[in-house]
């Protein structure tokens, strides 16, 4: 990989000059900053065609305006003679060059398709359903069930089949790998891996209606032991509600049918077509990654979901404030 | 044979008596003048190109500012559906079809399009479906499920409402327009050619009209059978896209895009024909390598229909069978890198003029350079997967379809709109535009690509602060603005060219094909009082000036001149050697195209509304025009 460390440094460069020629702040999802081997080896191919192409360009642009500016010296009505045929012109420009950049370009894809399609072994398998408009994950060899937020430990291969329960969805950490769809009545295969722990918001890559711009994600990578850790305590139920605010929230729960459609873990609420809720108060999002995960945005969410996420799938919920509160003691405290 | 004994001595005024439409809303509705129809074709469109390019903006105001709240999801869904729809069925489609259509007769040195009436129902059908669909507008249910409609989100079951039904209708019924005006271009091209205009002197942009329309002819019933399918499951039940009930999503994308990609080469390769006239008219000098650019062009339409899955890089295929169209999409570089090096050559050993169309013709160079690059590098199936539907994306196509596309017709409509009219476009007014439109296309489409690896998704009708993309779309939105006010500039020069335009006579740019050889500027009705003999491939760059046919008295060259005429004639030639062969009778104005074209858009209305006495009104009106049509052709022959 000496090759890709070295590409990394470039890209580091290019990335760091492209942030100050724009200005921007914030912290971008960047394909350009692999933090996996599939994301890297993409971008070690675009970092090579990245100076292929600039150097195409330069050479063609700057012969296209050569070209319109020569004659520009010739005398009226004359044209300006030159030792360059017609024939030389289109033979080594428009045949014989790019046939050789394109052959390159050739044996670079089927070499790395190869690769990025390769099975690694001992890779842990995940399965992530998309939603109209949430991320259905679960663990098979763990027996766990979550949403919207996917721990993987880091340094492990991971393997993802990718569903959808209605219509088509895509599934892209740019800073993991390429997308794959989520095609209704297939499933399909992503292997990704994150070398770090650390923080990778995914998105939704395939228009799926009215808020596939909130149909976000995150992969959250764990240390193995983190990691260990985390999965162990969701095998288990997460136990009863922590404080009597707690325990009337689940009655408010139960009540309004919240069961209905979503589940949690151990209790009567069964609900598939909507996120399970089972480690909710563990997860730091709300709404497929729409907004935070605090006692405020919740209690908001709960009350009408169509403000911050128009026309998703909830319906409001109207209750008194002091059960709104309740609830939202119980669903924090889920873990 | 009878016939010919009783020809009059008839000159200039008999021609023009014979040819003339009738005045007023009579002849508007039964003209079948290629040259009226073209120029509808060309303005009709450019309304569409600002209706869709004002909802361009619209989105643009949207997303300038993380967590904007300019439109809701649904008006921003609705708005980018149908901006890629109009732009695509349209704009683009229709104004290349409109300058074929004013240009492709005149440039073969004949005197109509092959089948004039199916060219007068080809634009009705085009006004009348444009209309259909531009009408959800109205009522403010505009499709909102892609421009690209994919199943199963456009399946009652995700759309319910009536929204998708005037994208389904819309397409199968633009589709007809488009198919039967491909049959007029190719026919006329092999059959109405003046004497002496072998193939191997077709002007390029006949052929890259050629091209395009075996393409449409292979391509279009394709997304006609998607859509048509589409609507079966949404109006009949039917499930040839619900996985559940045995059908494939996937069938609907192979359909699509087996269209789809072909369509960006139905676009780009007129597209490039128009380029290549304009580039050696200004360079002084005849096209560098005119038999590669020629063969390029027909080997852009061949290979088009070998790299549609590359659309569909991510859903899962297996990879085998993706290295196919990889390698595909890798190859039709080539063609492409070959019609470039003929400009480049040409200009190189010429002497450049930079009037207005070669300013856009260069622009296009510059851009179409960058449009290309980042278009093999999709080609390249990892890259692809990160990129895929992100805004990378959208930079590569804004670069081939507005800029490969849109400068061209911008260009053409400098060089050519004089012809059309008889009066200049101002060169200032021209320059101005040109530079608005050029820096800011590349302020808002360059920054695109930026974004696309910054993780940003298209089609995203807002996104959170704080992930570095609000700066680039700040830019973005500038840039649009910019390129909305440079294509206003031109609106401005062609509104100020038809009253105080500089009168453009024949042939102001000392050009070389026959579009220019005509008596005047607009052409007369019939175009050419003589039908030219063409001794060359640039006819009027020849030794000799062009010929003007003299009538024999035989059936193949009677309607050679002007004299005896006593109906509307015109020669038909042999396909390949342009040898005199048959004189055709072309139809007088009638209005059964317009009925026909009217009576097949109250079907589609009665389909959309599910109204069956709707459909069979519209089903005995299309009758009644088919019978007519069939009855008239009769009556024209006596």
């Amino acid at each position: 990989m000496t090759a890709g460390r070295r590409h990394r440094t470039a890209a580091l460069a290019a990335a760091a000059v492209a942030l100050v020629t724009v200005g921007c702040g914030g912290d971008p999802p960047s394909a350009l900053n692999p933090q996996g081997p599939q994301a890297e080896r993409i971008a070690d191919v675009w970092w090579l065609m990245f100076a292929m192409a600039t150097a195409v360009y330069v050479v063609v642009a700057g012969l296209i305006i050569a070209a319109a500016m020569r004659g520009r010296r010739a005398p009226e009505g004359e044209a300006r003679p030159s030792r360059i045929t017609d024939s030389s012109f289109i033979w080594v420009g428009g045949v014989i060059a790019p046939a050789l950049i394109l052959g390159v370009l050739a044996v670079v894809t089927v070499d790395s398709t190869n690769d990025l399609r390769r099975a690694e072994p001992g890779a842990l398998r995940i399965e992530v359903t998309g939603y109209r408009w949430w991320w259905d994950v679960r663990y098979p060899d763990h027996g766990v069930v979550t949403a919207n937020e996917i721990h993987i430990p880091a340094g492990r291969p991971v393997e993802m089949g990718l569903r959808s329960a209605d219509v088509i969805h895509s599934f892209w950490v740019p800073e993991l790998a390429g997308k794959v769809d989520q095609v209704p009545g297939q499933r399909n295969v992503i292997r990704l891996q994150a070398d770090k722990p650390g923080t990778y918001r995914g998105f939704c890559a395939e228009f799926c209606g009215l808020q596939h711009a909130k149909m976000q994600y995150l992969v959250i990578a764990d240390s193995p032991a983190d990691f260990t850790r985390w999965i162990t305590r969701r095998q288990r139920p997460p136990g009863g509600p922590a404080s009597e605010e707690a325990a009337l929230g689940q009655v408010v729960f139960n009540r309004s049918t919240c069961g209905a459609c979503h589940s949690v873990r151990g209790t009567a609420a069964t609900g598939t077509s909507a996120p399970d809720l089972s480690d909710f108060g563990s997860r730091t999002t709300i709404g497929a990654v729409s907004m935070e995960n605090n006692r405020v945005n919740l209690a908001e969410w709960i009350r009408n979901p169509h403000e911050s996420k128009p026309g998703n799938l909830m319906p409001p919920t109207y209750l008194p404030p002091e059960e709104l509160d309740a609830l939202v003691a119980y669903l924090e405290s889920l873990e | 044979m009878t016939l010919l004994e009783e020809r009059p001595e008839a000159g200039e005024e008999a021609v023009e008596t014979i040819w003339r439409d009738a005045p007023g809303l009579a002849g508007f509705f039964s003209t079948v003048d290629h040259k009226r129809i073209g120029m509808r074709y060309i303005y009709t469109a450019f309304v569409f190109f600002f209706v869709a390019g004002l909802q361009a903006l619209v989105m643009r105001a949207q997303l300038t500012t993380a967590e904007a709240d300019v439109v809701s999801p649904e008006v921003y869904n609705q708005l980018f559906t149908m901006h890629g729809t109009m732009m695509i069925f349209l704009f683009n489609t229709p104004v290349l079809a409109g300058f074929g259509n004013y240009i492709l007769p005149l440039q073969l040195g004949t005197r109509d399009m092959a089948f004039p009436r199916l060219n007068a129902f080809s634009y009705w059908v085009f006004l009348l479906s444009g209309i259909f669909m531009i009408s959800s507008l109205l009522i403010g249910k505009q499709p909102d499920g892609g421009w690209f409609a994919y199943v199963p989100l456009t399946e009652k079951a995700y759309s319910p409402g009536i929204n998708m039904d005037f994208w389904g209708l819309g397409v199968a019924f633009a589709g007809i327009s488009t198919t039967v005006g491909a049959v007029n271009f190719i026919v006329t091209t092999f059959k109405m050619r003046a004497p002496g205009m072998t193939v191997d002197r077709l002007p390029m942009f006949v052929w890259s009209i050629l091209s395009m329309a075996f393409m449409v002819i292979f391509a279009v019933p394709a997304v006609t059978v998607a859509s048509l399918l589409l609507e079966a499951d949404r109006l009949f039940g039917t499930a040839f896209y619900n996985a559940e009930q045995g059908g494939s999503p996937l069938l609907y994308q192979h359909l699509f895009w087996f269209w789809g990609h072909p369509e960006v080469y139905i676009l780009f390769v007129p597209a490039t024909g128009m380029i290549s006239m304009i580039i050696p008219v200004f360079a002084r000098r005849p096209l560098a390598g005119y038999t590669w650019a020629a063969a390029s062009l027909i080997a852009i339409g061949f290979i088009s229909f070998g790299v549609w899955v590359h659309h569909m890089f991510a859903t899962g295929l297996p990879a085998l069978a993706m290295s196919f169209f990889s390698a595909a999409s890798l190859i039709i570089a080539i063609p492409s890198g070959v019609l470039f090096f003929c400009w480049i050559a040409t200009m190189w050993r010429g002497r450049v003029e930079w009037t207005t169309p070669m300013l856009f013709a260069l622009g296009f160079m510059l851009i179409f350079l960058l449009g290309g690059i980042t278009g093999v590098m999709v080609a390249v199936l990892p890259f692809d997967w990160q990129v895929h539907d992100s805004y990378f994306v959208v930079a590569h196509f804004h670069y081939v379809l507005n800029g490969a596309v849109v400068f061209p017709i911008f260009g053409a409509l400098y060089f050519w709109l004089p012809k059309m009219t008889g009066r200049m476009l101002d060169e200032r007014m021209g320059r101005w535009s040109f530079w608005t439109m050029f820096v800011g296309f590349n302020l808002a489409f360059f920054p695109m690509h930026i974004l696309g690896f910054l993780g940003m998704p298209r089609r995203m009708y807002t996104y959170p602060g704080g992930l570095g993309w609000e700066a680039l779309n700040v830019i973005i939105t500038v840039g649009s603005a910019m390129f909305g006010l440079g294509t206003l500039l031109t609106v401005v020069a062609v509104v100020r060219s038809r009253t105080g335009g500089k009168p453009a006579g024949p042939n102001p740019w000392r050009a070389d094909s026959l579009e220019w050889a005509t008596a005047s500027s607009p052409p007369p009705h019939y175009n050419f009082e003589a039908i030219p003999i063409v001794s060359g491939r640039h006819p009027l760059w020849e030794d000799e000036p062009v010929r003007d046919a003299e009538s024999g008295d035989d059936s193949a060259t009677r309607a050679y001149g002007p004299e005896g005429a006593v109906r509307r004639e015109t020669p038909v030639t042999t396909g390949l050697d342009a040898d005199p062969e048959e004189t055709m009778t072309i139809p007088g104005e009638t209005y059964v195209p317009f009925v026909l074209a009217l009576g097949l858009a109250v079907i589609f209305v009665g389909l959309l509304v599910e109204a069956t006495l709707v459909g069979i009104v519209g089903l005995v009106l299309a009758a009644a025009g088919l019978v007519t049509w069939g009855w008239r052709t009769e009556a024209d022959l006596k």
